[in-house]
């Protein structure tokens, strides 16, 4: 079972790598879209691990995020040169490719050690007190880089250099999607599904439901961290208002939209909430639209947030949930 | 199922990368502004002064005998919005320059994809001096925070405040830029920072720092903040009895600021690109012709809208093309362009330099002080 | 000292704001056991319901003075004008208060059957990420019809400082204004008002009922949607009359001025024990107190005061980490 998802998953990484190859004829404006997609498919699989899975509450895997893209940021805006040069005989490529990939790990690391240290007293609350836990976090986190100079506060911190491609984001995609299924189906996605189906029954059969809650935690904020480097290195330049609660509630809209706990659902949601502004933004744009309307859906936030509550009324489930709901607690 | 029929064009669009660079009778130009969300306020500002120039220059017979097709694309306010927007304006809708954004931030997504693409960006208020710095192919029309803090600096001093307190937005780049360009300039002159404190964007109470910083007995108060938290900054000051004048600079200017301060404001003073009662017919058009179009008053993002897109008109002139680098040339050339805002000229780093005006507040409108040559 | 004094009463003031908003969230979330996100955009539609009939109520009641003065022969007509007239216009902020309150109930009533019934059902955080969805459709549609700048709101009231006899002596000093008055004496009233609906109305007693057990409270011939519209229009009227009073104190409005409120009402009642209406109100005037002395001796403490809208969170967090369901909160057993 496990050999055969490595084999998929060598199979999707050599796919990835050649279709990266062709980058260059897709439409600047649509790959930027693509590699959006594709860092929301990361943090929305990795926060479903938390959510769906686990049947935790969190509404701050923003601030992960922003902790993994200012890791990665600081880390290539100030060592590149040196490790560059000493990595030199190994070719532009390699050395660039070993740069961005420690990069990426710093980030993923932060995050994942501001995730144990948020989730290990947070995560002995439920539900709603969790959530609003979480989001206090998230806030904390952006209230902090705003008041860190070295960090550039308020004013956000330009990446210098712009290592993000298709390559990079699919392939960590791909082996996100692997960590996070391979999870489920071993001895501690069983754990993580315990504790989310019935908590009390799992700590009745001696299972340490905290160990589990705080793994998965974790471990979806190191996924979040590294997707926070490849934004970082997408839009070379981040500031501590673009990873603010608005986020997070994205992320959180594409778990429940996907179902929470399928990871396709989810997957197949990242990419339909990403193209789905840009959709609104061709939508209003349309010449036989009434002016009236028009004009209505250059607010875009207008249809986006009336979009968000029907979306939720005709499938409170997911488009793909239904088979593993969290049952609801009288 | 209706739905999936509208969005079907759409991926089909997405699969092919249809490109739009049809041939043209037009010029288009791209804008991208915060139409939506926490932003709105400012971006809608500099849409409708940028509008307004656009309506004005087609009205006149457009540029090089073709009309000017402004593209304005919303990005919600949100970070990630801005860099997919200008590929979108530059791969698909092909425009010739794209102008944006007022939050320097935005302006700083958007910035390397121009300077890669090699279309000019003209932001009409980025006043982070890390904008422009991106390449050349960056401009700005809007002063620069370390100008306007040393312009107030110098006018506390000359007035005899040494003392001053500062108030500033944590949240706002450009209230942090300011205030920190005006402690160096009032630090290094002989003056002294009593009190510094801190506001966030859209807090309504500011009592705690008010107390605290009249516990410091300031000569004047630097509040170098958006009109509407200054307007209330300004009331609970004057309710605590703080006499001492309020200094700021051009976010002060805006429609609702002497609504709700009243007479709170009275005898405070802020630099200004430009002074309302100024008789130069530029300036008087302007504020004519946009009340005429939107009803209120025009604050100061929308003057500095409407003087990028004159600036971009006047270099498609002078350069006869739209053509890079002709373009770009051009507008870096601009000199003394009569502008809403001032007589602009583009220093070599894209910096607009013009004067800046001191404004102070009398029975309910806005008094010329003093002009100060950059 | 009178320095901090004064620090002390910007708290509370500060705090009254907070604990009106938090009491209609946690009287929702008391009996519905659900985050109703869209609370402080509702505050919004208050004061804008506020800013709009105020003109038209302003002229009602100058007709009325003038037909008074003209019927002065008559019982009661100076009464009336005495009522109407002169320069305190008390009478008129009370019409423009309940107009705002009626309509912000209409407001939530609507937005409970629409949005919130027909996902009953459904598990907690669908209904969160729908009211969150709710919450951004009113504030973006708030910047589509009101305008997005700020607009000033009427002194209702003639809002000037208290000032204290002068045998006081230093405590002179100390600036309060009518309007924090105001918003703290209608944050106890209310709570006082809710706390009578809550425990000794026939209403009340269903609401109660309903959040223990919905379905024995509809077995037992209770209408559980009227209760819960009722709740709703009752939280929202709180918001409304939330959104007259604060704007009177800070009179500039906009449709997102009820983002910051709303996040630190919600936490101040999450802090109280959520669904705790003394413990909203009292979560309220704590975190007010506290974010103010942080602000008003950030130097003392070495903390930047633009650490202010953290303080509230690090505060909820500390106190959930030793009582995980607020101050207040009753422990709830889970059933097995």
């Amino acid at each position: 079972m496990i050999e055969r998802h490595k084999v998929t998953l060598l199979v999707t990484l050599a796919a990835i790598f050649a279709v990266s190859r062709f980058a260059s004829h897709i439409g600047p404006y649509y790959y930027q879209i693509i590699l959006f997609a594709g860092i929301n498919v990361i943090l929305a699989t990795s926060l479903n691990l938390v959510n769906g899975y686990t049947g935790q509450f969190s509404l701050g895997h923003a601030g992960f995020m922003s902790v993994g893209a200012y890791a990665a940021a600081m880390f290539t805006n100030n060592e590149s040169v040196g490790v560059l040069s000493a990595l030199k005989p190994l070719g532009t490529f390699a050395s660039i490719s070993i740069l961005f990939g420690v990069a990426l790990l710093l980030g993923g690391l932060a995050a994942a050690v501001t995730g144990l240290l948020v989730g290990i007293p947070s995560l002995r609350l439920k539900g709603d007190y969790l959530a609003i836990v979480t989001l206090g976090f998230g806030e904390i986190i952006k209230v902090v880089i705003e008041n860190v100079d070295a960090l550039g506060g308020a004013r956000g911190l330009s990446v210098s250099a712009g290592y993000t491609n298709l390559f990079w984001v699919f392939a960590t995609a791909a082996i996100t999607i692997y960590v996070v299924l391979n999870l489920v189906n071993s001895t501690y996605g069983r754990g993580f599904l315990t504790v989310r189906d019935d908590e009390i029954a799992a700590e009745a059969m001696g299972i340490n439901t905290t160990k589990y809650k705080v793994l998965a935690f974790t471990l979806a904020a190191f996924f979040a961290g590294i997707a926070g480097g490849l934004y970082a290195h997408l839009t070379q330049f981040i500031n501590p208002e673009g990873f603010n609660f608005l986020k997070s509630v994205d992320i959180v809209t594409m778990v429940i939209l996907g179902g929470m706990g399928s990871t396709g659902g989810v997957v197949f949601a990242a990419i339909v909430l990403t193209i789905l502004p840009e959709w609104l933004r061709w939508l209003s744009e349309r010449p036989y639209l009434p002016h009236w309307l028009g004009g209505l859906l250059e607010n875009r936030m207008i249809p986006y947030s009336l979009l968000l509550i029907l979306l939720m009324l005709l499938r409170p489930q997911g488009i793909f949930g239904g088979l593993h709901m969290n049952r609801k607690r009288a | 199922m209706m739905r999936i029929t509208s969005v079907l064009p759409w991926l089909a669009a997405f699969a092919l990368g249809a490109s739009a660079a049809m041939a043209q009778a037009q010029i288009k130009v791209g804008e991208f502004a915060s139409m939506s969300g926490g932003s709105a306020s400012f971006g809608q500002s500099s849409h409708n002064g940028t509008a307004l120039a656009i309506d004005e220059i087609n009205a006149a017979g457009g540029l090089l005998g073709k009309k000017v097709d402004l593209i304005t694309e919303d990005d919600r306010s949100m970070a990630g919005e801005p860099s997919t927007i200008v590929h979108k304006l530059i791969s698909e809708d092909g425009v010739v320059a794209v102008l944006g954004e007022v939050a320097s931030s935005k302006s700083l997504e958007a910035a390397p994809i121009c300077q890669e693409n090699h279309i000019p960006m003209i932001s009409p208020a980025s006043t982070n001096a890390k904008v422009t710095e991106v390449g050349n192919y960056i401009f700005r029309v809007c002063f620069i925070d370390p100008f306007q803090g040393k312009v107030m600096a110098k006018f506390a001093l000359s007035r005899g405040w040494k003392n001053v307190a500062i108030l500033k937005d944590v949240k706002q780049d450009y209230s942090m830029g300011l205030a920190d360009a005006f402690e160096k300039a009032i630090t290094a002159n002989g003056g002294s920072i009593v009190k510094e404190q801190e506001y966030s964007t859209g807090d309504k109470d500011f009592r705690a720092q008010l107390t605290s910083i009249k516990a410091s007995h300031p000569d004047a108060i630097f509040v170098p903040g958006y009109y509407a938290e200054v307007a209330l900054i300004a009331r609970q000051a004057r309710q605590f009895g703080i006499k001492v004048p309020l200094l700021g600079g051009d976010g002060w200017v805006g429609e609702s600021l002497l609504k709700v301060a009243g007479h709170a404001l009275d005898g405070c003073y802020f630099s200004n690109h430009y002074s309302q009662d100024d008789p130069s017919p530029v300036i008087q058009d302007f504020v004519k012709k946009y009340q005429a179009k939107y009803g209120e008053k025009p604050d100061a993002m929308a003057a500095l809208g409407y003087d990028s897109a004159k600036i971009l008109a006047d270099a498609i002139t002078r350069a006869g093309t739209t053509a890079e680098p002709q373009l770009r040339n051009a507008i870096a050339a601009t000199k003394d362009f009569k502008g809403v805002t001032g007589d602009i000229t583009l220093d070599a780093d894209r910096n607009a330099t013009k004067a800046a005006v001191i404004l102070t507040i009398a029975n309910g409108g806005f008094k010329f002080v003093q002009r100060v040559a950059p | 000292m009178i320095e901090f004094l004064q620090q002390l009463i910007n708290g509370l003031s500060l705090g009254a704001i907070y604990a009106l908003i938090a009491l209609g969230y946690t009287m929702v979330y008391g009996v519905l056991r659900f985050i109703n996100f869209a609370h402080g955009d509702v505050y919004m539609l208050g004061a804008f319901a506020g800013l709009y009939i105020s003109p038209f109520v302003a002229k009602f009641l100058g007709t009325v003075a003038d037909w008074a003065k003209a019927h002065s022969h008559l019982p009661g007509a100076t009464l009336l004008l005495g009522a109407v007239g002169g320069d305190t216009p008390w009478t008129g902020a009370l019409l423009v208060l309940l107009f705002a309150m009626v309509a912000c109930a209409i407001a939530g009533i609507v937005i409970e059957k629409l949005a919130y019934r027909p996902l009953r059902n459904s598990p907690r955080l669908t209904v969160l990420i729908t009211a969150i969805g709710v919450s951004l459709f009113l504030e973006n549609f708030g910047q589509y019809a009101f305008g997005v700048d700020p607009q000033s709101f009427p002194d209702l009231i003639g809002d000037h400082a208290i000032t204290l006899p002068a045998w006081f002596g230093p405590l002179t000093n100390l600036t309060v204004m009518v309007s924090q008055v105001l918003v703290f004496a209608a944050t106890i009233l209310l709570l006082i008002a809710l706390w009578y609906i809550v425990t000794k109305t026939k209403l009340g007693t269903a609401m109660r009922a309903l959040s223990v057990n919905p379905t024995a409270t509809s077995l037992m011939g209770v209408n559980n949607d009227v209760v819960i519209s009722f709740t709703f229009g009752l939280g929202s009227a709180l918001a409304g009359a939330a959104g007259i009073l604060i704007s009177i104190q800070q009179p500039s409005i906009d449709p997102l001025m009820g983002l910051q409120p709303g996040i630190n009402a919600f936490v101040a009642a999450v802090l109280g024990g959520i669904g705790n209406i003394p413990g909203a109100a009292f979560g309220g005037i704590l975190i007010g107190v506290i974010q103010t002395l942080v602000v008003g001796y950030s130097d003392t403490l070495h903390i930047p005061s633009g650490y202010r809208d953290a303080v509230a969170f690090f505060l909820l967090i500390l106190i959930l980490l030793f009582k995980p369901t607020g101050l207040f909160g009753r422990v709830e057993r889970e059933k097995v």
